[in-house]
């Protein structure tokens, strides 16, 4: 089944700001010493996509979980709030 | 910012806004961080809250007007296969009357936004949009403030509540607790799904401020050790599912394809019929239970709540025992400023407070309930299909004897389990509960 979670992430209110709170800390790790690549399955909003050669971070999306932090096998991601006031803003909740 | 507090709280969540009341109840001097725009603007839950521990800090909460969406009247229990289901319900006139609030339904969006204005009204200064970036540390090491995200951000106090929730970079970058391990939590997905008030009322059997819970387990987490819920707001259904942050990366599952298919399943798909969409969160359960609870307080801190990794998850309750500890934190607070010590004995009576109540009792008493599910996957993966059989091949009348049926799901039983798997199974399922 292929479910286009862009669909779902439309739903949802966000201040983007222009500054990544999300950091992929070696690329090159990613590529040579990862072959399961976690991130590209368990985060929520699929923040994470494989490019050609590296795998881009569309923190935009972002729903603030956590899960790739503790989820990637090699720490390799660098993981901070947005700015306050920033990200995600839930109508709900 | 330089003026000085009693307590600076970190997180205007059920924890963080339940000590803010009792402490500005008591003429202490207190702060609360918030790093969303307003309080609830980052936090997301179930969708349940209970009106014992809320009635604690806020005992006329009913004429404050709290924001509730319904009444929970009944819980629902699913065992789920593909294909179909065992549903368990149980209601009560109590509920409805007698007990009423004792659950209840809610958006947090709404709720943190009112709780933590009843604690701006007892005194409590709140500041929003502003993220704590570090601790503060004396020459002893002790925590004597927080570092925020603000221009000259530096705000001292005498002791810090963390109830900065389960996701905290914070916790990883002051060592105040350890990063949760990807086995100790659940990542769980959410979705708000809109329909009209008596549409609801009509599907669940219920009247317009009454609410069901439905909590299931089943293969709907596709093996994987986890949960799913659907609970009903007023106009709108909560529909989750989660699982073991391990077990997503093990399995390699997309969490939201496992929530689309949970959609679809012939018992959900009926009840959210021409619902629509309004939002999709993510968020973690505290999965580790009383073992994964890290140390408790410090010298010029405490943690609380989602924080502190306060977490029934056999009984869904996490609310609550956020609360219960924010306020016992804000007990073993009062405590340690009458006395002057400030240090990790001198707040010693949180911990006290927390295993004398509900709180670590229940946890302790589940102590082996996370072991148990993530031990017998057999739960999520062969054991639902086991159960579907068996009633369906009970319940289908084609002329074969009832004995022969017995003896086609034995064997299939049998085929899929051991006995000595299965008593295993039934010993370790009892104890991680007795």
């Amino acid at each position: 089944m292929s479910v286009k979670v862009e669909d779902k992430l439309f739903l949802n209110r966000y201040r983007v700001d222009e500054e990544s709170h999300l950091r992929i800390i070696d690329y090159t790790l990613c590529l040579k010493e990862c072959p399961d690549q976690p991130c590209l399955y368990i985060c929520p909003a699929n923040v994470y996509k494989l490019d050609r050669d590296r795998i881009s971070v569309s923190y935009e999306g972002c729903l603030e979980c956590g899960s790739c932090r503790i989820g990637c096998p090699h720490f390799n991601i660098e993981w901070r709030f947005p700015q306050g006031g920033y990200g995600i803003r839930h109508k709900f909740g | 910012m330089d003026e000085r507090f009693d307590v600076a709280i970190v997180g205007a969540g059920p924890a963080g806004i339940s000590a803010a009341c009792m402490l500005a109840d008591n003429g202490v001097k207190t702060i609360v961080f918030e790093r969303g725009e307003y309080p609830g603007a980052k936090n997301i839950f179930g969708g349940v809250l209970y009106g014992h521990d809320l009635a604690q800090t806020v005992p006329d909460y009913v004429d404050k007007g709290f924001p509730i969406e319904r009444n929970i009247v009944e819980s629902r229990l699913w065992y789920l296969s593909q294909s179909g289901g065992y549903s368990v319900a149980y209601r009560d006139q109590a509920f409805f009357q007698a007990r009423k609030f004792n659950a209840f339904t809610t958006g947090r969006a709404r709720f943190d936004r009112w709780y933590a204005e009843q604690a701006k009204a007892k005194g409590a200064v709140l500041v929003c949009s502003t993220v704590v970036t570090d601790l503060l540390r004396g020459e002893g090491g002790q925590v004597i403030g927080v570092r925020t995200d603000r221009p000259e951000g530096d705000v001292f106090a005498k002791v810090v509540l963390l109830a900065d929730g389960i996701n905290s970079p914070l916790a990883r970058k002051t060592g105040f607790r350890p990063e949760p391990k990807p086995e100790d939590v659940a990542l769980a997905v959410k979705e708000v799904i809109a329909l009209p008030e008596e549409v609801i009322d009509e599907r669940f059997g219920v009247e317009s401020d009454a609410g069901v819970t439905i909590e299931i387990l089943g293969d709907v987490t596709w093996g994987m050790n986890g949960v799913a819920f659907i609970y009903t707001n007023k106009r709108s259904l909560s529909l989750g599912i989660g699982a073991n942050l391990l077990d997503f990366s093990q399995q390699k599952v997309k969490p939201y394809e496992m929530l689309e298919a949970f959609k679809q399943h012939p018992m959900v798909a009926p009840l959210i019929k021409g619902g629509k969409p309004q939002e999709y969160t993510a968020h973690w359960l505290a999965e580790g239970g009383y073992d994964a609870i890290p140390r408790l307080a410090g010298d010029g801190f405490l943690l609380a709540g989602d924080s502190a990794m306060l977490f029934n998850a056999l009984h869904r309750e996490g609310t609550n025992l956020a609360m219960a500890s924010g306020r016992m934190a804000a007990e073993a607070i009062m405590e340690a400023l009458g006395s002057g010590d400030l240090s990790r004995n001198g707040l010693a009576g949180y911990v006290r407070r927390l295993q004398s109540s509900y709180v670590l009792k229940d946890m302790a008493k589940y102590r082996r309930f996370p072991h148990f599910l993530q031990d017998h996957k057999e739960l999520f993966t062969t054991l639902p299909g086991l159960a579907s059989l068996a009633a369906r091949e009970m319940l289908t009348v084609n002329g074969i004897p009832k004995k022969a049926k017995q003896r086609t799901i034995w064997e299939a039983f049998r085929r899929k389990m051991s006995i000595r798997q299965s008593l295993r199974f039934v010993w370790d399922a009892w104890r991680s509960v007795r």
